[in-house]
């Protein structure tokens, strides 16, 4: 009965997305006609019911899950009664079909915030925007009901779930796919305004004033997705790696590429009135390499860690659906771009040259990561053989690009508007330029060895900090900042000190993959691994074997890790828990391999890694920096119209 | 000056045609090496008799398909029903080769979903699998009355795989 309620559920909230895609946009279009306002007015509900609609539909399938209804197919995939209740939630979007309702979940409750959080921005705008909010649903909530419906009855029930992916385990992939859906999605909102501001022909400031917080709120969520994702796998896969370089990491690292560009040319565009066009393709690329990342996923054209059972059907209809949506748009920008204005000009040095170089370097890593991402496929396309695309093309195209930008970031946030004077800039520059270059010379040499990369990122490091602390105390002389200020240099530090960790993790990391017996030493990094016992353990539905393994150094026992390997009942897969011994400048990383013979040997993986809990924490310092760039004050003012020095620039 | 604006959606077309073609390719569709070379050799445990063995000579001068197995893979269930109908509808000798799994799980498997499986080799440990290069199981190939490895299928058999690649290939060779 409870999974019929959410199919229904599903299928009002699909009836209710058509009403929602189609009434405020005529309305919106039809210009001053007394009965249109309803229309218009009707933007507003139609979201909030769409969101509570499929929140249902959510709820129910998550009851399903919760209470072991194995006559529901979806559940007997990816749930078990062995399963912890926790992971029994989790499963709801451990499959395919289930993590499209979390999709469009995401994308209702986005629709349902804004109708919340719009009521200073005028209403044909709002019905423009929650109505182009409404078509996407209505594509996604088909995709949902004629291909890959999670009620799907299993008749008669199986007495045993198949059991949930073993990989998914896991409490990080309890959060991981939410954040990251809630940031591919989130774009959907940014990609909204863009093409209502496309339709009604108003590319203003005030635009991108309202698209702004939202953009932003995207990009965080993308952020520590990405970031919760890249974590997990360095814990769980036992590989001690932190990014592979994988078509499906690539999907999300895309859109985020694409959004920081969007990021700082919507920056552009609010207060200078400049790069209209730029900003307006820049959301719709945004929201399209989301809804690319979703095909490359879920249709299986490309091989993945993240294989997922890939069904033809599906892989046409999203296509299809990409096809419309970004088709569309595109051909709406051609149509509209031509008629906006060019906005304010600006000298040759200046904020908005440095904004522009910044887009065009973040873009050509996108496009490089894109055609890394799909060489294979266009290669096969051709005709002209199998093949696959690894991180040392990835490194060596994406590194280049992203020095000049590192170099750019300490530099930007100095430059005057319109027009800015070089040599008083490179006159406030020189402290830090001194201080990055020591930082050049001598961190690498206090690690024990200077290579090239890690100078050049302890210098880039040191010279962001650096030129960002020196702003600031500039700052702090003229009064308090505002939050965007704060903000923004709290994300490029966060940046700094992910270049940090990347740069020690990369060039100093140290690793042994060796054969060990009860009573058997290792050292790495001048840590010493005593292997003392490997024992059997049961758990709630595996069975592990834990390692316990000393840890010393310079003789001085430190502590015991408990390194597992675990087999799962209904699966028989077998799974790597790494014991992690973390720390502020070290990770010490011990994954237990293979037994290896009868006498108790076990392959054992150890790992040394300077600094690498940096990556996540500068990714983290990432995302505060956006949420509080959200609380300025000035988005949550009404807007005056015609007020401000944007005015005379509008469209 | 106008055309410039139209740039973006033309690329976005072309993408669109690749990605197109591209769900028609698999990507999982590895080229064998082992194809038009003999299978290789082994003597394996039948599965329901430990005491037999089987081995790929047993069976020379027939055409025949030789199944990759588990009772632990989840598209294994997938293509099962397409085995068990196909071997009622046939007599093209189906070899199971029960793959790195749990002998009472494999027998309670097909049991449970039935046998299509003229016998299914014991390959506990996986090593026959290394010398066959099993990529990822279910995988099936098809040997002539020769011996030798003609097609290798690499994922569940679909009806349209079966109808256009495995079904042709078995009326030419079994000529």
């Amino acid at each position: 009965m409870i999974p019929e309620l959410g199919h229904f559920a599903l299928i009002l909230a699909f009836v209710v997305s058509i009403a929602q895609g189609v009434l405020p946009l005529v309305g919106a279009g039809s210009g001053k006609l007394g009965g249109q306002a309803q229309w218009i007015a009707l933007a507003r509900p139609a979201a909030q019911t769409q969101f509570l609609l499929i929140a249902v539909a959510f709820g129910c399938l998550a009851q399903s899950f919760l209470a072991n209804d194995f006559s529901v197919s979806y559940v007997a995939q990816h749930s078990n009664t062995q399963l912890p209740s926790l992971y029994r939630f989790s499963a709801v979007w451990g499959g395919h079909e289930g993590s499209l309702l979390l999709w469009v979940l995401m994308l209702a409750g986005w629709g349902a915030a804004v109708s919340l959080a719009s009521r200073r921005l005028p209403e044909v705008m709002v019905a423009r925007v929650l109505g182009v909010l409404g078509l996407v649903g209505i594509g996604l909530l088909a995709f949902v009901l004629f291909t890959s419906s999670p009620f799907e009855r299993l008749l008669p029930a199986a007495t045993e779930g198949r059991d949930l992916n073993p990989l998914l385990q896991d409490p990080g992939l309890v959060f991981h796919p939410p954040m990251l859906y809630m940031g591919y999605v989130g774009f959907s909102v940014a990609f909204a305004f863009a093409i209502a501001a496309l339709i009604s022909g108003r590319l203003d400031a005030a635009w991108a004033r309202w698209s702004r917080p939202w953009t932003t709120a995207a990009w965080v969520f993308l952020t520590l997705g990405i970031a919760l994702g890249s974590w997990w796998a360095y814990y769980e896969l036992g590989w001690g790696g932190w990014w592979f370089w994988d078509p499906v990491e690539n999907a999300s690292f895309l859109p985020w590429l694409v959004g920081t560009a969007l990021i700082h040319s919507l920056a552009v565009t609010e207060k200078r009135g400049a790069f209209k066009n730029w900003t307006v393709l820049l959301a719709i690329a945004a929201f399209s390499l989301s809804l690319l990342g979703t095909f490359l996923v879920r249709s299986g054209v490309l091989t993945s860690v993240h294989a997922f059972a890939s069904d033809p059907r599906r892989g046409v209809f999203i296509l299809v659906l990409l096809a419309v949506v970004v088709g569309t748009s595109l051909t709406l920008f051609a149509w509209r771009a031509p008629k906006v204005s060019a906005g304010g000009s600006f000298g040759l040095v200046s904020r908005e040259t440095l904004l522009l170089m910044n887009n065009v370097l973040l873009v050509v890593a996108t496009g490089s990561v894109l055609l890394g991402t799909i060489y294979p496929l266009l290669i096969d396309a051709l005709g002209m053989g199998k093949l696959s695309v690894g991180p040392p093309y990835f490194n060596a195209v994406f590194v280049p690009v992203m020095v000049p930008l590192l170099l750019l970031m300490a530099i930007g946030p100095m430059a005057r508007w319109k027009h800015a004077d070089l040599k008083a800039i490179a006159g406030r520059l020189r402290v830090s330029l001194a201080l990055a270059a020591i930082a050049g010379i001598g961190l690498p040499l206090l690690m024990g060895a200077w290579t090239p990369l890690t100078a050049m990122s302890s210098l880039l490091a040191v010279w962001i900090v650096a030129s960002g602390v020196f702003q600031i105390i500039e700052r702090m002389k003229t009064g308090q900042p505002s939050a965007s200020f704060w903000g923004m240099h709290i994300a490029h530090f966060g940046i700094a000190v992910f270049v940090f960790g990347v740069a020690m993790v990369g060039g100093y990391q140290e690793e042994k993959d060796v054969r060990m017996e009860p009573g058997d030493t290792v050292q790495v990094g001048g840590y010493g691994f005593r292997l003392i016992e490997v024992n059997d353990a049961p758990g709630p539905n595996y069975r592990a074997a834990v390692g316990s393994v000393e840890l010393s150094k310079d003789g001085r026992v430190l502590k015991t890790m408990y390194p597992e390997k675990r087999s799962y009942f209904s699966s028989q897969m077998p799974m790597t828990e790494a014991a992690i011994d973390a720390g502020f400048t070290r990770d010490v990383y011990v994954s237990l391999g293979e037994p290896l013979g009868d006498k108790g040997a076990w392959s054992v993986r150890v790992y040394f890694k300077p600094f690498v809990d940096w990556i996540w924490a500068g990714c983290l310092l990432m995302g505060l920096g956006g949420f509080v760039a959200m609380l300025d004050r000035r988005y949550r003012l009404r807007l005056k119209v015609g007020a401000g020095v944007t005015a005379g620039v509008a469209a | 000056m106008k055309q410039r604006f139209l740039i973006p959606l033309a690329v976005f077309f072309v993408l669109v045609i690749f990605l197109a073609i591209g769900l028609t390719l698999n990507p999982r569709d590895l080229p064998s090496p082992l194809k038009d070379k003999p299978a290789p050799a082994f003597t394996l445990p039948q599965l329901a008799a430990a005491d037999k063995t089987f081995s790929p000579a047993d069976l020379k001068g027939k055409v025949w398909l030789l199944n990759v197995w588990a009772s632990w893979c989840v598209s294994c269930r997938q293509e099962h029903p397409l085995l068990v109908s196909f071997s009622k509808e046939n007599n093209l000798p189906i070899i199971g080769l029960n793959y790195k799994d749990q002998l009472a799980d494999a027998k309670n498997w097909l049991a449970r979903f039935g046998d299509p499986y003229l016998l299914s080799a014991v390959d506990a440990d996986g090593r026959v699998g290394i010398n066959y290069g099993v990529y990822g199981v279910p995988e099936t190939y098809v040997i002539d009355k020769a011996g030798t490895i003609r097609l290798k299928h690499t994922g569940p058999i679909t009806p349209e795989s079966l109808k256009t690649q495995i079904l042709p290939l078995v009326a030419e060779l079994s000529k």
